[in-house]
């Protein structure tokens, strides 16, 4: 009678699991074993689409951007975020305020935040370009590689750091004041409670925090389809802008099943990697 | 170790200001015209040829409520039956769900997108909304199922007593005991179906289908040359309002769901 009843509340979600989540899983590995166009039938032709990935220019640029990317955002977006959070970990008048400031952008969506900054690092509309920082009509966002990199950047940081921290925030709170004033009692300094309490304690929070950043940085799109449309010359193109123009300007389903697949499976892997390091030093 | 306070007061007030800073600016300059202050820029981002129309704002609402409710509904009930039932392959189903989270949905979507077009939903607000409920599920039940199992067992066994069928326990003694659970995860649910880009620009084809946020991008996408940026900001105070809103009233549910540390990145 439980039983039945259990199974019977279990399965609108194991409809959904199955139906949306695993046969897509499926049909994007089968789908990679095709030539498949947008419009018309599919054609068996693998390992085409894979073999043909090692020729594919702007796939080594992307992949060698998104990377790099990833490394700048994961390093930054860390050391801003456990700033802010170490900033506002105690209660004190105006600590409430200061959360919420840092966290707010969290609220808006990421493609109107990338929207938002595309008008204001604009040479238009932008505060800066008023202001006289930027010259005459070479925009931030696309004037040089450099610049539309550093555009992209400076907008995670600003929509992600309040993310970031409030999770960083609950896993310093978790830490319990007995050990810090026991420490403090036998005479440690305050860098020494950071290094040895601290960052240690917070080991398990940290690499969720860490994980998140990799593998979100590794799909990036929005702020880059949306903020430096890739440009220019293609310097800031991501690996899922690829998988989008292949499959949406290319009309070449296949191949976008193909990048898609290897990329599920380096995060696949990067992931895994974490969970062990994480498993095997809080043991 | 205690750092001086107005040390802490001038750091913290500098860094809030460059934090709330693009927020404030685009306000103003939405509102800020070539002749002073109007509405100009919200008129030409609701009549342009490329703006956006009252139809994509309630595309967006029915998006929305369709992927809210859709949420509520399923995560409700697989939350009941994974904290409170034991039945063949639970954990396995558990763990499938939450594996949802390890497959990032931009890898997946192109084949949800051929999925789509065999149930005839491609291009469709439904099949979009289905697409974004299943991605709201690992947070979701994992939220729930907590719920009800923090719940004392008790409860529902004097509500069985007093005759109440199986259903009717969940509907009439569990929810309102969960219904903290429940706001937090509609209120996830409607934050980011509101403000999904991805999934709409590849599941949606047609412009009269597209929800707000896809017609207010498309304005930048669209263009060759001039960018009407005015109104693009326009744009974003029409996206970012409803948002803030929801997120003044309902400050408690949002904090609960990211201290339960299972949210997307």
């Amino acid at each position: 009678m439980s039983r039945l009843a259990g199974v019977l509340y279990a399965t609108p979600t194991a409809v959904l699991v199955g139906v949306f989540f695993l046969v897509p899983l499926g049909l994007l590995g089968w789908m990679s074993l095709h030539r498949w166009p947008l419009l018309g039938k599919p054609v068996f032709n693998a390992p085409t689409n894979y073999t043909a990935l090692a020729d594919d220019e702007l796939l080594g640029t992307a992949a060698w951007f998104t990377l790099k990317y990833t490394v700048i955002i994961t390093v930054l977006l860390f050391a801003v975020a456990f700033g802010l959070a170490l900033l506002v970990q105690h209660r004190r008048p105006g600590v409430g305020f200061y959360r919420t400031a840092f966290f707010l952008p969290t609220v808006l969506g990421f493609a109107s935040a990338s929207l938002l900054f595309l008008g204001l690092l604009s040479n238009e509309i932008g505060p800066l370009a008023r202001l006289g920082l930027v010259a005459g009509d070479v925009s931030l966002t696309s004037g040089s590689p450099g610049s539309a990199l550093g555009s992209a950047v400076l907008l995670v940081l600003w929509r992600f750091a309040g993310f970031n921290m409030l999770i960083l925030l609950t896993g310093l709170q978790a830490i319990p004041v007995e050990v810090y004033e026991a420490a403090r009692i036998d005479g440690a300094s305050g860098w020494q409670l950071f290094r040895r309490i601290t960052i240690p304690l917070m080991r398990p929070t940290i690499a969720l925090v860490l994980t998140m950043m990799t593998t979100g940085s590794l799909l990036a799109f929005d702020q880059f389809f949306i903020l430096t449309r890739g440009g220019p010359d293609n310097s800031t193109t991501s690996l899922v802008m690829v998988i989008y123009r292949e499959a949406f300007v290319r009309l070449d389903l296949g191949s976008a099943a193909a990048i898609s697949v290897v990329l599920l499976a380096v995060l696949l892997v990067v992931s895994a990697v974490q969970l062990r390091v994480l498993r095997r030093r809080s043991t | 170790m205690r750092r001086s306070s107005w040390g802490f007061h001038l750091t913290g007030a500098s860094l809030a200001i460059l934090f709330l800073l693009p927020l404030l600016w685009s306000g103003w300059a939405s509102v800020h015209t070539e002749t002073g202050f109007g509405t100009e820029n919200y008129q030409r981002l609701f009549t342009s040829a490329s703006g956006i129309s009252p139809r994509h704002i309630l595309n967006s609402v029915l998006v929305s409520a369709l992927t809210v409710g859709g949420t509520l509904l399923v995560s409700t009930l697989g939350g009941y039956a994974f904290g409170r039932f034991r039945f063949p392959g639970r954990d396995l189903l558990f763990l499938l769900t939450l594996a949802i989270l390890m497959v990032p949905y931009a890898t997946i979507l192109i084949a949800l997108y051929v999925l789509l077009g065999w149930f005839g939903l491609q291009d469709s607000l439904i099949g979009l909304s289905v697409v974004l409920v299943v991605f709201q599920l690992p947070f979701a039940t994992f939220m729930m199922r907590n719920s009800f199992a923090a719940v004392p067992v008790e409860l529902e066994e004097s509500a069985r007593v007093d005759g109440c069928s199986s259903f009717g326990t969940l509907v009439r003694i569990m929810l309102p005991v969960v219904r903290p659970g429940l706001l937090t995860v509609g209120l996830f649910a409607f934050l980011s179906s509101w403000s999904e880009f991805f999934a709409p620009l590849i599941l949606l084809n047609s412009t009269e289908k597209f929800t707000a946020t896809l017609a207010v991008v498309n304005m930048r996408t669209a263009s060759h040359g001039s960018i009407d940026y005015a109104a693009l900001e326009a744009g974003v105070v029409v996206m970012a309002v409803p948002c803030l809103l929801l997120f003044a009233v309902l400050q408690r549910s949002y904090v609960r769901g990211f201290a339960s540390g299972a949210v997307k990145g």
